[in-house]
């Protein structure tokens, strides 16, 4: 079983217990234990079930690289599932459950399937879906649906309870990985005056070193560490972050930090993770190594654990996971554990060392009396939810003549692998180096900043070297190495002198035993959580698969969520042996961040509820909002659809909307309409490029409506321009127009004729801007007082500047309804309480409030376009009927080279006309008019499409426009329209002004 | 003529990491032209008693100074109630060289983020460093506030002015108080 | 995410503060132009692994236009420079060749 040992566990406080819950259970742990830790310290060595098999899985590691022992934390609000038992602080009142297993973990009706495993081999999916093919429905989808996903999603109705937040951070050096190469390579940096950012995953400093034996400069490890950590905290130009895993690193420099503040505490004050988005000069990643398991049969059953994490379960948590076990290597390291274990009173029955000789330190193990088997395997390990017994054989060989041994957990260790994510991510290349049989970065070929230079240094044992020794002198080189390319001069220091006993040569042994026979191979793993094991490499190999690239996705291995960080490399070395080739040829699989997996609310940030994206107000907004506004997204803006009086529908109150405003008085907001001013000596001329139509004849005191173009033809923007005096225009554009507009002029400005004396603002928000419209519209202005606004005195399409009642005022004698019709600008400041004099006022004209839909309407009555309805940015003006307002004296604006061209000037180009179904129903929004014939798919023809359709109130009956191939020229003619209800509507094509064709009403 | 009212009319948030407050109406004008121009120069001195500021300087003393936007753009402050007048008296003494003076104080609203964490709360929303080294009082900065442009400068080693669209004002409120949220102090600045 | 140096406000500026413009130095055919001239000028555009010439755009920052030279391939950063002119200033150029001997891009070299 495993235990709480009574002494050791340098990270727990004893005196402070700590009570927490596994699918139910109340369990008791220590403040500083991990999840991991504490149910071990239970005897819970099972946590949960594999991916594909359901295989019962125990933890096998002590950190990020956990694949197996992944629980759903927290409940309701605060539920997460996947969460590595590993990495998750114990705190009082944790919850947690395993995952992939029904009804229960210690029994489950899925681990069938680890019986099934032979029809589930590798490529299983890519081969078993092709045929036959009413098998998919009923038989692949719903096994796969219900084998679909990795835990439990969160309930539906939870809403995560918690904030998030970003920080931008700056320094000159990052310094990746908080263990002892990460402090001394951030302390030589900081030594140089460069200022230092040091982040590290765990809650503590020092890494893995303090678990080892040796010393630093004489001195024990974790005193060292304690020196070098307060040392730094003294420093000014240092910042340290625990809790903060580097996530990933990026082009130029940029580095994404996951700092989660409140997980080992939540509910407390604050956001629960903060995603730091950092730019640093030069980055160091001292990322540590993971140790390989051992490829031999039965290395996934609960109790089998990596040699390393079995130390720090020992060390850092006071925790055995067994009371017999038998330690499986290929190197020396795993010597460490054997005799950790030994001294903290744990029966180590064997050492099986696959070599033939190993060193120092196993010398000190048979001084203890611990057995080594030279030579020897392990052939299988036997039990099922726990390690019962080992059977141990010959390293070479097929795995006969064995012997077995009763033992209740094995420790293994095959070699260690330098953590190279964060040196790869942004492009730093590898080199395989033999002597370790790992990967680690290659110096002369690092990922390369804006400068053109590498960016990114490995320091210590993430850079290759694994002695305590060597481990601080890279580290130092490290260190000064990034402050000097960070423009720093480093400080002439010598690094700290690390002492510890000297390992023998370790010898790369990627299958136990070496020709073990496809039994042993199909039951030896490499990736634990996808299920991938060795025979499922190797007919991926038979069946042509030589890239590890496609291995990987044919296999899944490295595909699950710790992305095989313990399965690479052993996969890797099992695809070369398998295609015969040399593993450096062979190659990894491309890292990518995030490291380890990080939560959607860090990377969504403060962007959630009220501030998920900007909402743009009108000074109107609130009033509106108070008064039934129904809203409707325009950009970022919310406009009112439509103001809904209680009892009403949207439907009845547009309707009611679209007749009161023709027969009374409507008030619209009209606010979001862009305002430019475009001023200058050559602002004519410029306007005149911009505009199709001429600008620069137009009087001082007049407007004119205007189409804007793109350099290809098609129509880009419209509105009223009005000169203000003689070298000043405002110009308005569409709703969410005025930055794309304005944009699109001063780059037009900047970029082609920056000789142009022209200056353009964007005014669009200092005014509030309401439409006055209707036949009493006049009425109400007159009534509030103030400027002559009688037909003389401001006709149709002129404004004027004056006095309406109180406010100061622009109006603008122009209609978008066909009605009598203003539009009145006033200081947005004074919005409110103009709309409210207007509303006040208007009451004996019996005014009301319209909204976006009304506008629809009045517009649609009157068959004037809307961008974005009847554009869709392959309209041109000529589509429209809108030949007027394409200047023919103009040798040049924008747009008018490419109408031209010949397919612009195709007759055949669909053209705008009014629809009116024959039965008066409304036309349905986006449906395409069908001809004779059928195109080369055997689909019907389409002759045209719905651009604009609505129930007209005013005229008692549906109403459409459209883009029609030859419309223009077929005046009274039936279109059939096929509706997505299957049905056909039917319409005649009109004339598509439908209200008022002489502009009488407008002009009064 | 009515009461004028800014965007939040001074709505402000306390008990955070930072208080933040809406500042109420600035008067604010747009000046584009060519900023190396004598005629400008003394137009900008007539209005706020300062010079035309180098890249990135904002020459601010309370509701009036001027601070630099671009190569060709100041952003002129003076009191809410003085607009007007200040706008004419420009405009006029501009009226011989190509320039473009307007009044965009309605068009903005402008917030006050005060207390010792208050580079921590916008270095929480801008990609722009705001250590004490990187950024004072003296200079501005224009960039973006989550998603929305913004513009910023100190008003002393404490408190920023932060200046956006008025139609952003609510976002830009909201954003500002997640970021001065209790507990949330990063404790770097 | 790339940092580019505005000329026009000297800021270092991120590329969430930045809009790409496409391809540099392009000239304008309008009316009178040639077919094929003009269709070259709305659509083809160079592609280059390598040295390639850009607009960005300052967006959220002080508005302006400016060129960038940098290599499509490592995301090297040659220099930032003035949107008013009509081919990549002499130090530009000559900060390319000292890291790409032998570089063209279209008429340039």
């Amino acid at each position: 079983m495993s235990t709480r040992l009574a002494k050791q566990g340098r990270l727990i406080d004893r005196s402070k217990q700590v009570t927490f819950s596994f699918n139910g259970t109340t369990m008791q742990g220590y403040e500083g234990d991990t999840l991991a830790s504490a149910l071990l310290a239970n005897d819970q060595m099972m946590m949960g079930r594999s991916f594909k098999y359901h295989r019962p899985r125990g933890v096998v590691a002590s950190g990020a690289e956990e694949p197996n022992a992944l629980v759903g934390l927290g409940q309701g609000n605060r539920f997460e599932p996947n969460q590595r038992a590993t990495t998750t602080e114990l705190f009082d009142g944790l919850t947690s459950v395993s995952q992939n297993h029904w009804p229960n973990l210690e029994f489950d009706v899925g681990a069938i399937n680890t019986h099934l495993s032979r029809f589930l081999p590798a490529g299983f999916y890519y081969k078993m879906f092709i045929h036959p093919k009413p098998f998919w429905k009923h038989v692949y989808e719903p096994f796969i649906r219900k084998s679909a996903g990795l835990g439990k999603a969160p309930d539906k109705d939870s809403r995560d309870a918690d904030t998030y937040e970003h920080f931008y951070a700056f320094t000159d050096v990052l310094v990746i990985g908080g263990g002892i190469a990460g402090l001394q390579a951030a302390k030589t940096a900081a030594q140089s005056g460069a200022k230092v950012l040091l982040i590290e995953q765990t809650a503590h400093w020092g890494g893995r070193a303090p678990v080892d034996d040796g010393t630093v400069n004489g001195e024990p490890v974790d005193k060292f560490v304690e020196q070098l950590v307060s040392e730094l905290e003294t420093m000014n130009n240092v910042t340290m972050r625990r809790r903060c895993m580097g996530a990933g690193v990026y082009d130029h420099g940029y580095v994404l930090g996951y700092e989660r503040l409140n997980d080992h505490k939540p509910g407390t004050q604050g956001p629960r993770h903060r995603l730091w988005r950092i730019r640093a000069k030069q980055v160091v990643t001292a990322t540590g190594a993971i140790e390989r398991p051992l490829s031999f049969a039965g290395n996934d059953v609960p109790g089998v654990m990596l040699a390393s994490a079995m130390r720090d379960y020992v060390v850092n948590w006071g925790v055995t996971p067994g009371e017999k076990v038998i330690v499986a290597t290929n190197n020396d390291d795993a010597y460490r554990t054997a005799i950790t274990l030994k001294h903290a009173g744990v029966d180590v029955l064997r050492i099986v060392d696959a070599r033939s000789a190993a060193g120092a330190l196993a010398e000190e193990a048979r001084q203890l009396g611990i057995r080594i088997d030279p030579g020897k395997a392990i052939a299988k390990v036997k039990g099922g939810k726990r390690v019962k017994k080992v059977a141990l054989c010959n390293q070479d060989g097929i795995g006969g003549a064995r012997e077995e041994v009763e033992c209740d957990a094995v420790a293994m260790s095959g070699g260690w692998s330098p953590v190279v994510h964060m040196w790869s991510h942004c492009g730093g290349k590898l080199i395989w180096d033999e002597g370790h049989a790992h990967f680690r970065p290659d110096p002369s070929r690092p990922p390369l900043g804006a400068n053109g230079e590498g960016f990114v240094v490995a320091a210590g044992s993430s850079n290759g070297p694994l002695a305590l020794g060597d481990v601080l002198t890279d580290a130092h080189a490290a260190g000064k190495a990034a402050a000097k390319a960070a423009g720093f001069k480093p400080k002439n220091t010598k690094a700290p002198a690390g002492e510890t006993t000297t390992e023998a040569p370790m010898e790369a042994v990627w299958l136990m035993p070496s020709s073990a026979d496809i039994h042993l191979r199909m039951k030896s793993w490499l990736d634990f959580q996808n299920d991938v094991k060795v025979s499922d490499v190797q007919l991926a190999a038979r069946e042509g698969y030589e890239s590890v690239e496609h291995t990987k996705r044919y296999t899944t291995l490295g595909m699950a969520t710790d992305q095989g960080k313990l399965s690479n490399i052993n996969g890797l070395a099992i695809l070369a042996d398998a295609l015969e080739s040399e593993i450096p040829k062979v190659g990894t699989t491309t890292f990518r961040p995030p490291y380890t997996p990080i939560s959607m609310g860090a990377i969504g940030g403060e962007a959630r509820g009220q501030v998920f994206q900007p909402i743009r107000q009108t000074p109107m907004h609130n009033w509106h909002d108070k008064n039934g506004a129904d809203w409707e997204p325009v950009g970022h803006w919310r406009r009112t659809y439509a103001y809904v009086r209680p009892g009403e529908s949207v439907h009845d109150a547009v309707n009611r909307e679209v007749k009161n405003t023709r027969e009374n008085l409507g008030l619209l907001d009209a606010s979001t309409l862009g305002k430019l001013i475009v001023k200058g000596p050559d602002a004519g001329k410029f306007l005149d490029m911009m505009y199709t139509n001429m600008m620069s004849t137009l009087k001082v005191g007049k407007c004119r409506y205007g189409l804007m173009c793109s350099e290809n033809g098609f129509l880009i923007d419209d509105g009223v321009v009005a000169r203000i005096d003689e070298d000043t225009w405002l110009c308005h554009t569409t709703t969410g127009g005025a930055e794309r507009i304005h944009g699109h002029m001063e780059e037009w400005l900047q970029t082609e004729w920056w000789d142009w004396k022209v200056y353009v603002a964007n005014v669009t928000e200092q005014y509030a801007q309401v439409a006055v419209v209707g036949p009493n519209a006049r009425k109400v202005l007159e009534k509030l007082g103030g400027m002559d606004l009688s037909k003389e005195a401001l006709p149709f399409m002129e404004w004027r500047d004056g006095k309406i009642g109180d406010f100061d005022a622009r109006a603008y004698r122009i209609s978008f309804s066909g009605e009598l019709s203003y539009e009145i600008a006033v200081p947005a400041s004074q919005g409110q309480a103009f709309w409210d004099a207007l509303m006040e006022a208007g009451k004996e004209f019996g005014v009301m409030p319209y909204g976006t839909e009304c506008l629809h309407i009045l517009r649609a009555e009157k068959g004037f376009i809307m961008i974005g309805d009847e554009t869709d940015g392959t309209v041109i003006p000529q589509d429209l009927g809108l030949h007027w307002a394409l200047s023919k004296k103009k040798e040049d604006y924008l747009g008018k080279r490419a109408h031209s061209r010949t397919h612009m000037a195709d007759p055949e180009r669909w053209k705008l006309v009014g629809l009116e179904t024959v039965d008066g129903s409304v036309l349905p929004d986006g449906a395409y008019a069908v001809g004779e014939g059928v195109n080369a798919n055997g689909q019907r023809n389409m002759i045209g499409r719905v651009t604009s359709t609505y129930y007209s109130a005013n005229l008692g009956k549906g109403i459409a426009m459209g883009l029609i191939k030859h419309g223009p020229d077929r005046m009274g003619e039936i279109v059939d329209f096929p509706g997505t209800d299957g049905k056909t509507y039917k319409a005649k094509i009109v004339d598509p002004i439908f209200y008022d064709k002489d502009g009488e009403k407008q002009n009064v | 003529m009515s009461e004028p009212i800014s965007a939040l009319n001074h709505a402000s948030y306390d008990g955070g990491i930072a208080r933040v407050e809406e500042c109420g109406l600035q008067g604010m004008i747009t000046l584009r032209g060519d900023l190396s121009d004598k005629v400008l120069a003394k137009a900008v001195k007539d209005a706020t008693g300062q010079k035309v500021p180098n890249q990135r300087k904002a020459l601010v003393n309370g509701d009036t100074g001027v601070c630099w936007m671009s190569t060709d753009e100041l952003l002129v402050l003076v009191p809410y109630a003085e607009v007007e007048a200040k706008l004419a008296a420009m405009t006029n003494a501009l009226s011989g060289v190509h320039a473009l003076a307007v009044n965009v104080s309605d068009a903005r609203a402008v917030f006050r983020i005060s207390g010792a964490s208050a580079r921590e709360v916008l270095g929480k929303l801008a990609p722009v460093e705001l250590s004490a080294e990187a950024f004072q009082p003296g200079q501005i900065r224009r960039s973006r506030l989550a998603q929305v442009a913004g513009a910023f400068w100190m008003d002393d080693a404490d408190s920023f002015r932060v200046v956006c669209f008025r139609s952003a004002a609510d976002y830009v409120f909201n954003l500002l108080k997640v970021a001065a949220q209790p507990g949330s102090e990063v404790g770097v600045y | 995410m790339l940092i580019l140096n505005c000329p026009c406000c000297g800021v270092d500026a991120e590329e969430s503060e930045l809009a790409a413009g496409g391809e540099a130095h392009l000239k304008r055919y309008g009316p009178g132009s040639s077919e094929d001239d003009f269709h070259d000028y709305l659509f083809m555009r160079e592609n280059p692994k390598g040295v390639h010439f850009e607009r960005w755009r300052h967006a959220n920052g002080c508005g302006k236009w400016f060129h960038a030279a940098r290599c499509t391939q490592t995301l090297e950063v040659f220099g930032t420079y003035s949107a008013q002119v009509y081919e990549p200033p002499q130090e530009i150029k000559d900060a390319i060749t000292a890291k790409r001997p032998g570089w063209t891009w279209r008429d340039f070299s």
